[in-house]
């Protein structure tokens, strides 16, 4: 082993070359062509003209003005921004503390706490939805137990199908998503920094304030993000849950490719979501920038 | 040492909190399992009493068995083409300085950034496209992207975590890039490689949003539950079957875990024995 090696021959090229052509071309092939060239489908779909032929006739903003002034789409829109909002704000919100006790306070139970709150992600997320449909039936899990305490003298059809509904079940459904981001950011806070407000008599309440809840901001944006997405898009929920009063855009789109049969429309309609993404993406990068820059 | 001096202030109720949270998390999901032996259709309270006959409706039941067979075929294929897809990429990103593959990696990882329904609809056009159509093959592309984040940052993290000294040195030593990547670089990450390998799967065997989309005659698992929940009727068989998908789902997810975490330890351990 002590003797001198041989210095590595040069590579020759052509080993180099051909390493690095069989290992990229799988995830070469699957990304231009799987993601970025079927999402460039959608995109030119949604500017064709429904003739009932998969590529549809000739070019038209028509799609996109329906989306934009028909008052029903613009109305299951605002609705689907609304449910997203207000389930991300949940799910950040109940998330925060627990990522905060994984990070600071957990000890030897971090890893398997961690585990505990990762584990739902990995079951299927049609069961957890459906296990709310047991919940909040009429004849359901909540209705039978406030009849045999006596607060309700009759079952109650006010909590199935209701928006709030829909709003709960996609806390649930979506909960372990906010924990992680949020844990790895509190986690990455250098405790010299903690220390360094509480030495400088700085009380619990205002170093959180003024210290780990904007060197924390990082991972509640990516948390919000992973929530926003899948929950603006979701038809699952709304349909075993929501009723008809919760009609979301993601049901819209799978209606256009299903019953509707106007996959133009149905493009339009995905492409104004991945538009309303990219905003909320580039609000997020702003904000992230901002508590950047600050810490 | 300050996790235990913490323990004082506010460390006692955020605990009960984090055990309320962890209730409400798992109370509505158990309800499947504990539904499943009760001797009645309505999944109300009181429980009837005890029974397995629900259990014993799901032998025998072809369009079951097939609709297993198909979940687990689409979900190894899937899990493979994503896990082969994932280490490449993950391992041109990590250990190659290349422009296209950190570009590459970029848009792998941006599934997580679309909502399902618009990857099953994208997918949808591109199988119709090329003439393919619905057809286990096109589940298979969808749950290749859906598995794809996944397989990719877990890898990435496993990649990064091996010390740039080890393929270096055996660069030194005269190996070349297949040799580095084949008998030093894929050993050290094979617990992280079962880990996506199961990871993936999982995410293929319990996903819905995309296959509704891509499914042609052959309906995978969550497909079969999904037409099966329009029949009050079946409810008790679809808990019994929802309860063994979900314990299924968690030793995966578990044994995925321990393989993730015994790679970790041992990156920890190489450096400080070398």
């Amino acid at each position: 082993m002590n003797t001198i090696v041989p210095a590595a021959p040069p590579l020759t090229s052509g080993s180099s070359r051909n390493f690095r052509v069989a290992m990229l071309a799988p995830g070469a092939l699957v990304t231009f062509v799987l993601i970025l060239f079927a999402l460039g489908l959608v995109l030119f779909l949604g500017f064709r003209v429904n003739d009932g032929s998969l590529t549809g006739a000739g070019f038209t903003f028509g799609n996109f003005v329906i989306v934009l002034t028909d008052p029903l789409y613009v109305t299951v829109a605002i609705r689907s921004l609304v449910i997203a909002g207000l389930v991300t704000l949940a799910t950040v919100v109940t998330a925060y503390p627990v990522a905060y006790y994984l990070a600071f306070h957990a000890g030897r139970h971090r890893g398997l706490l961690l585990f505990l709150v990762t584990l739902p992600f990995w079951t299927s997320y049609l069961l957890r939805v459906f296990a709310w449909k047991i919940v909040l039936a009429y004849n359901g899990v909540l209705n039978s137990a406030l009849l045999a305490t006596g607060v309700l003298s009759e079952p109650s059809l006010a909590f199935l199908n209701t928006p709030a509904a829909v709003v709960l079940t996609l806390a649930h459904a979506y909960a372990p998503f906010a924990i992680l981001p949020i844990y790895v950011a509190l986690e990455t806070i250098p405790k010299s920094l903690r220390e360094a407000a509480s030495d400088l008599g700085a009380r619990p309440a205002y170093t959180f304030r003024k210290v780990i809840l904007p060197m924390s901001m990082p991972g509640v944006l990516a948390g919000a993000l992973v929530v926003f997405v899948p929950t603006v898009g979701d038809y699952v929920t709304p349909a075993m849950v929501g009723g008809p009063a919760s009609t979301m855009i993601g049901s819209m789109i799978q209606a256009q490719f299903g019953k509707a049969n106007d996959w133009p429309f149905g493009a339009a309609l995905s492409v104004s979501v991945m538009l309303l993404i990219l905003a909320m993406l580039l609000i997020v990068r702003f904000a992230d920038r901002k508590f950047g820059s600050r810490t | 040492m300050s996790a235990r001096a913490n323990h004082g202030g506010g460390g006692g109720w955020l605990g009960v909190y984090v055990l309320a949270y962890l209730v409400f998390l798992y109370l509505p999901v158990a309800l499947i399992p504990i539904f499943s032996f009760n001797d009645s259709i309505q999944a109300a309270f009181p429980l009837k009493g005890f029974t397995t006959a629900w259990y014993q409706q799901l032998a025998g039941n072809d369009a079951l068995t097939g609709a297993v067979m198909t979940s687990l075929t689409i979900g190894l294929v899937a899990a493979s083409i994503a896990t082969l897809c994932g280490t490449t990429i993950a391992y041109m990103d990590t250990h190659c300085t290349s422009r296209l593959a950190g570009i590459i990696s970029g848009i792998a990882r941006l599934p997580i950034l679309i909502p399902g329904v618009i990857v099953g609809i994208a997918l949808l056009i591109f199988v119709n496209l090329i003439g393919l159509g619905p057809s286990r093959t096109a589940i298979v592309a969808g749950h290749v992207l859906a598995g794809l984040p996944t397989t990719v940052v877990v890898m990435r993290g496993r990649f990064a975590s091996i010390p740039k000294s080890i393929p270096e040195a055996a660069e030194d030593l005269g190996a070349r890039e297949w040799l580095v990547f084949w008998r030093i670089m894929l050993p050290l990450s094979l617990p992280a490689i079962g880990s996506a390998f199961m990871l993936a799967f999982l995410i293929s065997f319990d996903e819905f949003i995309i296959a509704f989309f891509l499914a042609g005659t052959e309906p995978t698992l969550p497909l079969y539950i999904w037409t099966q929940l329009r029949f009050p009727k079946s409810l008790p068989v679809v808990m019994a079957l929802g309860t063994v998908i979900l314990v299924v789902s968690i030793v995966i997810a578990t044994a995925a875990e321990l393989l993730r975490n015994r790679g970790l330890a041992g990156a920890r351990i190489k450096p400080a024995a070398a």
